[in-house]
C-alpha cells in the first residue's frame, strides 16, 4: 500500500482527529454503513438478550420437534429447547470471542509488526520468520489437536489457543506498512530528540497507522469467529456453554437436517454467517478507504486542519 | 536461483517448526494426555509399539527433553509413526494412505477449479467496472467469503441431498452396493458422491480469488503499459489478458499460501458435514477417539502437504516471473 503523501498534511494525526475520520469514512461508504449496523444489532442482543428472549436457553422442559410459533419462535429442538431463547443467549458468547481474541491478536500483530519494521536487523529477521512459520504452518488442523489434548473444557482454552496462532497474517501487513514509515521525517525528528525506542513506536509510529490496525482487528475477529464457532460445531469447545458453534454441534450430532428440524442448525449458522459478513464488510470497506483506487470516484473530502491533542 | 534456495531453506524451516510443535505440544499439556491412552491399552500393546508410543509422546522415559527430541525425530524421520490405537493393530502410515485419495481428488479438483473460476470472474469484474455485473459481484462475493464452510456444507445437504435427493448425503461411494475399480457405476458413483462437497467448498473459496483478482487488476489496468496498448489500438480482449491480467496473476500467485490453510480447514469441516471419509473426516474421528498418534501423524501429514505445495507455487512464481530472480 502505498502511502499518500500529500504535501502540508500533518505527520502524526492526533487521536480525536483518527476517530472523527473512521465515523465519517463509515457513513460515506455503504459497505461500511451495512457492516456497523448489523454489528450494533449483534452488540445489543448480546447486552440484553433476556428483552428479546423471554425462555432460558437451556431449560429443557418445552414440548420437542415444535414448529414456528408465537410462543417458540423458531420451534423447539428434540431436547425440548427453545431454539429462539439458543440462539439469542448464543451472541453473547460469540461476542465475547470475537473481541477478546481479536484484540488480543491484533495487539500481539501491531507489536510484533512493528517491532520487525522499526527495530530492523536481527529483530525483524527473526520476528519475520517467527511471523511467516505461523502464517504457513495450517491453523485449523493445529487448533484442532490442541483442542483435542486439551479435551476442550473451557472457553479459555479456544480463545488463547486461537490468539496464540493467529496473529501473523495481520502482523505481516502491519510490518510492510511500518517500513514505509520507516524513513519518513517525523521519525527521523524523533531520533534526533534522542527518544527512546518503546517510545517512538508507541507513540510515534502506531497513531499513524490506526486505519490499518482497525483493519487488523476486523480480520482477527472474523477469523475467531469462524475459528471458533468451527471448533464448537465439531465439537472441540465447551458443549455445555450456550454458543451458536455448540447449539450447532448438538444439530448435528442430532440428525436435525435428517429429523426434520433443519432450523436447529441454519438459524445459529445463519448468525454466524451474518456477524462474519458484518465483520468482512467493514473490513473491505476498510480497504476501499485505505486503497482509493478501489472505491467510486467521490467528492474529495475538506482539507484537514492541524491540531493538538495527547493520546 | 538464490530466491528458490531461499525458498527451500524456508519450507524446511518450517517443516522443522511443525515437527517440534508435535513434540511439545503432548508435552506442555497438564498432565500429559497420552498417559491415559497408554494405560487404556496397557497389555494389549507389544514391547515394540510401546516404546514407538513412549518415543513420540514422552512417557515413562527417563531420558531429559533433550535427549527425548532427538530420539522423536529419529523414529520420524525413519518413517514410524506409531500404531493407530482405533484401527490397532495397524500403523499409522497405512491408517491414513486409505484416506488421503478422497482429499487429495476433492481438495485438489476444487483448488484448481476455483482458481480458474474465480481469476476469470475477477479479470472480466475488473474490466467492465462499473457495469452491472461489477456492481453485483463484490458484495456476493464479500458475503460468501465470510460464511462459514460448515454453514454452506449444511445447506447444500439440506437442499440438493435430503430435501431434493439429487444427490448422495454421505459417503465417498455406496459402501454396501459398490465395488471399488476401475468400472463406469464406481467411477459415476465416486463423482456424484463428491459433487456436493466440492461444490460447497468451491463457493466458499471462490470469493477470495475473485475478489483479489478484482482488486489487483483494477491496479493494474491503471499502469502505462495498459494505455499504451489502448493507444495502439489493441483489441480489448488483448489487451485484458496479455497485457492487464497476465500481470495481475502473479500477485495473486502468492496468496496461493494463505488460500491453502483455508483450503485445509474447509476441507475438514466439509468431509465432517458430509461424512466424507478423507483425512479431515479421520482426523476428527482420530480426536473423538483419543488417538492421539493418529491424530499427531494427520497433523503432521495434512502440514507437509501443505508446505509441499507452498514450495511448488514457489518454484513457479520463481519460473514466471523474473522480477523474483533478481529481488528480495
Amino acid at each position: 500500500m502505498t502511502a499518500t503523501v500529500l504535501a502540508p498534511a500533518p505527520a502524526r494525526l492526533p487521536a480525536g482527529h483518527a476517530f472523527a475520520r473512521v465515523v465519517r469514512a463509515v457513513r460515506s461508504n455503504r459497505k461500511a454503513t451495512a457492516g456497523t449496523v448489523l454489528l450494533v444489532i449483534f452488540i445489543l442482543i448480546a447486552l440484553f438478550p433476556g428483552v428479546i428472549a423471554h425462555d432460558s436457553p437451556s431449560l429443557d422442559n418445552y414440548k420437542p420437534q415444535l414448529g414456528f410459533s408465537g410462543t417458540h419462535l423458531l420451534g423447539t429442538n428434540s431436547f425440548g429447547q427453545d431454539l429462539w431463547a439458543q440462539v439469542i443467549f448464543g451472541t453473547r458468547s460469540m461476542l465475547e470471542i470475537a473481541f477478546i481474541v481479536g484484540l488480543a491478536t491484533t495487539g500481539i500483530a501491531v507489536l510484533v509488526g512493528v517491532a520487525a519494521a522499526y527495530l530492523g536487523g536481527v529483530w525483524d529477521g527473526s520476528l519475520s520468520v517467527l511471523t511467516d512459520v505461523l502464517l504457513v504452518i495450517p491453523l485449523f488442523p493445529l487448533l484442532i489437536i490442541i483442542a483435542g489434548y486439551a479435551h476442550g473444557d473451557t472457553t479459555w482454552v479456544l480463545i488463547l489457543s486461537i490468539t496464540a496462532t493467529s496473529w501473523s497474517y495481520t502482523a505481516r501487513q502491519l510490518r510492510s506498512q511500518a517500513l514505509t514509515l520507516r524513513n519518513r521525517d517525523f521519525l527521523e525528528a524523533a531520533r534526533v530528540r534522542g527518544e527512546r525506542k518503546l517510545y517512538v513506536i508507541v507513540v510515534e509510529i502506531i497513531p499513524t497507522m490506526t486505519s490499518l490496525i482497525v483493519a487488523s482487528f476486523l480480520t482477527n475477529a472474523l477469523y475467531a469467529i469462524l475459528f471458533s464457532s468451527s471448533l464448537q460445531f465439531i465439537g472441540l469447545g465447551n458443549p455445555s456453554t450456550v454458543s451458536w458453534g455448540t447449539t450447532l454441534y448438538w444439530a448435528q450430532s442430532e440428525a436435525a437436517l435428517q429429523n426434520g428440524m433443519p432450523w436447529w442448525a441454519l438459524a445459529p449458522g445463519l448468525c454466524i454467517a451474518l456477524l462474519g459478513t458484518a465483520f468482512a464488510l467493514l473490513n473491505y470497506a476498510f480497504d476501499e478507504i485505505g486503497n482509493p483506487a478501489l472505491r467510486p470516484v467521490r467528492k474529495q473530502r475538506p482539507a484537514r486542519k492541524a491540531g493538538q491533542s495527547n493520546d | 536461483m538464490r530466491y528458490v534456495l531461499r525458498r527451500l531453506g524456508f519450507f524446511i524451516l518450517t517443516l522443522w517448526a511443525a515437527l517440534t510443535l508435535n513434540f511439545l505440544l503432548p508435552r506442555l499439556m497438564p498432565g500429559n494426555p497420552a498417559t491415559a491412552m497408554v494405560a487404556k491399552f496397557h497389555g494389549e500393546l507389544s514391547p515394540g509399539e510401546m516404546h514407538s508410543l513412549e518415543i513420540l509422546f514422552g512417557l515413562n522415559t527417563h531420558q531429559n527433553i533433550a535427549q527425548q527430541y532427538v530420539s522423536y525425530l529419529h523414529q520420524l524421520l525413519t518413517g514410524n509413526l506409531g500404531i493407530s490405537l482405533s484401527e490397532y493393530p495397524q500403523p499409522v502410515s497405512s491408517v491414513i494412505g486409505s484416506a488421503i485419495w478422497w482429499t487429495l481428488g476433492l481438495v485438489g479438483v476444487t483448488t484448481v477449479l476455483a482458481f480458474i473460476l474465480g481469476t476469470g470472474i475477477g479479470i472480466v469484474s475488473a474490466w467492465r467496472r462499473g457495469s452491472r455485473l461489477d456492481s453485483v459481484v463484490p458484495p456476493v462475493f464479500v458475503v460468501t467469503s465470510a460464511l462459514p464452510y460448515f454453514l454452506v456444507g449444511i445447506v447444500m445437504l439440506l437442499v440438493f441431498g435430503i430435501t431434493l435427493k439429487w444427490f448422495p448425503t454421505e459417503d465417498a461411494y455406496y459402501v454396501k452396493t459398490d465395488t471399488p475399480g476401475f468400472n463406469a457405476t464406481f467411477i459415476q458413483d465416486v463423482v456424484n458422491h463428491a459433487f456436493l462437497p466440492a461444490l460447497s467448498l468451491l463457493i466458499t473459496l471462490i470469493g477470495t480469488w475473485i475478489l483479489t483478482m478484482r482488486n489487483t487488476m483494477i491496479t493494474t489496468l491503471a499502469e502505462d503499459y495498459v494505455r499504451m496498448a489502448r493507444a495502439k489500438g489493441l483489441p480489448g480482449w488483448r489487451i485484458m489478458f496479455d497485457y492487464a491480467a497476465r500481470n495481475a496473476i502473479l500477485p495473486n500467485l502468492t496468496g496461493f499460501a494463505m488460500s491453502l490453510g483455508f483450503v485445509v480447514s474447509g476441507a475438514i469441516l466439509i468431509e465432517d458435514v458430509f461424512n466424507y471419509p478423507g483425512v479431515g473426516f479421520m482426523l476428527l474421528q482420530a480426536v473423538y477417539s483419543e488417538d492421539y498418534p493418529l491424530m499427531q501423524g494427520l497433523f503432521l501429514l495434512i502440514t507437509v502437504a501443505v508446505l509441499v505445495a507452498i514450495l511448488v507455487a514457489d518454484v513457479l512464481t520463481a519460473l514466471l516471473d523474473p522480477r523474483t530472480r533478481e529481488s528480495r
